[in-house]
């Protein structure tokens, strides 16, 4: 199989794909002749350029060890992946959306990696109705107040996953105070929210909040002004910014004074491998981590380590899961994708009753409610993992509300939920 | 006054950093007028060398070195095939800078892949001191002297030896310097290697506190730009006002007013360039 996680190979499938483009009138008469026994076309928006380069990298590597693993063939039918760079651009993810769909003619999409990049896709994605499988994305509302039905997220959402470590850090860790600090935009926005909810609902109280710009040089001025006498800091970083804070943290004496909460992407095993001890006890959730202990999360991890020597994180496990989705949902319908709605239809009523990240249920939104795990930061045999410390089964992006209840509140942001006991 | 102190402390250090990263692309601004838009890239592949030497075993000095001897070989190959070739068309020059720092930034990505990584902290400078009550990072502190040392040394160069002068005479006046027979584009070259070597240097010493990722470079340029522009073109003591003044600037922006961190970083910069385009702090007479 060619590998097409490899850019000069990708550059030469482009150069062929552009150069047949004058061609595609005649391809296009021929393909939906030919469409029941050709190849299925997935067109992969991933970011191979800029900040979230590191991000893209793994998701392509987490694709392309699920299609190894499957010969390149799922359903019976061979899988043929086109890789298009969208720079981590909304312009640029619109267009190479619109080249996907249109000049590449892809039977569905995995990606984009960002939330602003799927809010851009996703009104001409109802347009083209083209069935899109998200393995990152988290913005609330795609799945909630802004809902596409060819839309299906292979994670969950921003807040879904932190719901419950709000409510561990108040009834299990037993914290009564914490200050909080993100990245200032909606996925830091989300995170922080749903945390302060359920850590608040609890009897909690969060008593600073900060916001530190996304492409901020330095965290010292911050870790400066957050208040030493919390009982822990939650903090919700994505990319680089995580190992940058808590080297940070950890360099102005706060680490071992005041435990640190994170979100999922603060200590992903993306960067966890080039973080140091400053990681140490960080207590984070997520609807994933490479320490769970299951059959087949073991053998996932074990093929990883094999063919890329490190541990799958958030973006490489998204992308798994949106292969496996994508696989599970080809198989129910047997490999016939040209039916888009029936496609669609065997996509959004997936019902998982086992995975390596546990059992997965498809939710009417197009959301899954799983197991979110609690995990905190160890070191083992030499290298940092997210150990599992608390599973909540089944958790829905409504938490423990009904849909309805959810949906009337407007979505979390930086100003809701109100933060009603910050301390000056 | 805990929260001023602590804010002051990293006031100095965020101005030391920027000090080492602008007072080359002021130096090369001033003399050759060509914004060095690769500056930054200069920067972040510095402190990828100097991750890539630290890792092969070398210590910290020598990794800073090593660092700052490649990208003047890299400025030294830039200015001297592709800047000259382009002598006195400024815009293509600039260009030309945008272009090479979009080529370091990929060729980075494919090395060295997209991991963020951090430096590691020289064993002798890691720990915080008590200084008044708090603790502050050594480190920090360490890099507020580094950049005092570099800026008395580079004042010294230009103001105590021959090439200093022939260099203050470039950016004084181009014209009379070269009718004085100094030798223009040699002044260049040894110019443009200075600088790029600065910024090579300032990224591994930055490499501890800032990390290196991709996108670092596009995060540091901007800083430059404001500092040169506060600074003024040319004018060390300017560059080096200007730094201070932005690390201040910067992070009491951000802990006093952090919704309104980058209004404050960039209206000095507008109403400098409307109301006082030769720099806030061009102490010596143009």
């Amino acid at each position: 199989m060619p590998d097409f996680a490899s850019p000069r190979s990708r550059r030469l499938i482009l150069a062929a794909l552009v150069s047949a483009a004058l061609a595609v009138p005649i391809l296009k008469a021929t393909r939906a002749s030919a469409a029941d026994k050709g190849p299925i076309r997935i067109g992969f928006l991933t970011v191979k350029t800029g900040a979230l380069a590191a991000g893209g990298r793994q998701m392509e590597e987490g694709l392309a060890l699920y299609l190894d693993q499957h010969q390149g063939q799922l359903a019976g039918r061979k899988i043929e992946v086109v890789t298009l760079d969208t720079a981590g651009q909304p312009a640029t993810t619109k267009t190479r959306t619109q080249e996907a769909v249109e000049r590449y003619q892809v039977h569905a999409i995995i990606g984009p990696l960002a939330a602003f990049e799927a809010l851009a896709i996703n009104d001409y994605v109802k347009q083209a109705k083209v069935p899109v499988i998200s393995p990152s994305a988290a913005a609330e509302d795609l799945t909630q107040r802004n809902l596409n039905p060819w839309f299906v997220r292979a994670v969950t959402t921003s807040a879904q996953m932190n719901h419950p470590l709000g409510e561990y850090a108040a009834k299990v860790l037993k914290y009564k105070r914490i200050a909080t600090i993100g990245d200032d935009f909606a996925f830091g926005h989300e995170t922080t929210a749903g945390f302060q909810r359920t850590f608040e609902e609890n009897g909690g109280k969060i008593v600073q909040k900060l916001w530190s710009p996304l492409n901020v040089a330095d965290y010292g001025s911050y870790v400066g002004d957050l208040k030493t006498d919390v009982d822990a800091v939650y903090a919700s970083f994505a990319g680089a910014n995580g190992l940058r804070f808590l080297r940070q943290y950890a360099e102005y004496g706060l680490k071992g004074k005041v435990p640190v909460l994170g979100n999922m992407t603060t200590v992903d095993e993306g960067i966890l491998k080039n973080m140091g001890d400053e990681a140490v006890g960080v207590v984070s959730s997520g609807w994933y981590s490479a320490a769970i202990d299951n059959p087949e999360n073991h053998k996932f991890v074990e093929a990883y380590r094999k063919k890329y020597d490190a541990d799958p994180g958030y973006y490489s496990a998204g992308a798994y899961t949106a292969a496996f989705f994508l696989d599970l949902a080809l198989q129910k319908i047997k490999g016939n994708i040209e039916d888009k709605d029936a496609f669609m239809k065997a996509l959004r009523s997936l019902d998982i009753k086992d995975s390596f990240r546990g059992p997965m249920h498809i939710d009417k939104y197009g959301n899954p409610d799983l197991t979110i795990y609690i995990r905190k930061v160890e070191r083992k045999n030499g290298r940092l993992v997210n150990a599992v410390v608390q599973t909540y089964p089944n958790v829905s992006q409504f938490w423990k509300m009904s849909p309805q209840d959810f949906l009337k509140s407007p979505v979390y942001s930086r100003s809701f939920p109100e933060a009603k006991n910050l301390e000056k | 006054m805990r929260f001023f102190l602590i804010q002051s402390l990293n006031g100095l250090a965020l101005g030391g950093l920027l000090f080492l990263l602008s007072s080359g692309f002021s130096l090369i601004f001033g003399l050759m007028r060509v914004a060095n838009l690769a500056h930054g890239a200069f920067f972040m592949l510095g402190a990828y060398v100097g991750l890539s030497a630290l890792r092969a075993g070398l210590n910290f000095f020598w990794a800073v070195l090593a660092g700052g001897l490649a990208i003047a070989i890299l400025g030294g190959f830039t200015e001297r095939f592709l800047l000259r070739r382009l002598a006195g068309k400024t815009l293509a020059q600039v260009l030309i800078t945008l272009g090479i720092a979009f080529i370091i930034g990929d060729a980075s990505l494919l090395v060295w892949s997209g991991d963020p990584m951090p430096l590691p902290i020289p064993q002798a400078l890691s720990g915080a001191v008590p200084v008044a009550g708090i603790f502050f990072p050594k480190y920090r502190l360490a890099v507020v002297v580094i950049s005092v040392v570099v800026f008395v040394v580079l004042w010294l160069a230009l103001e105590r030896t021959r090439i200093g002068a022939m260099i203050r005479a470039g950016v004084d006046d181009m014209e009379m310097a070269r009718g004085l027979g100094i030798a223009v584009p040699r002044l260049f070259t040894i110019v443009f290697c200075a600088g790029a070597a600065l910024a090579g240097m300032g990224g591994v010493l930055g490499g501890p506190i800032l990390s290196v990722y991709p996108g670092l470079d596009m995060d540091m340029l901007p800083l430059a730009l404001i500092v040169l522009i506060l600074g003024g073109a040319g004018n060390l003591l300017g560059a080096f006002a200007g730094s201070y003044f932005i690390g201040f600037l910067y992070t009491f922006g951000q802990a006093l007013l952090p919704d309104l961190a980058y209004v404050i970083l960039f209206l000095p910069m507008v109403a400098a360039l409307a109301l006082r385009p030769q720099g806030l702090f061009r102490l010596r007479a143009a």
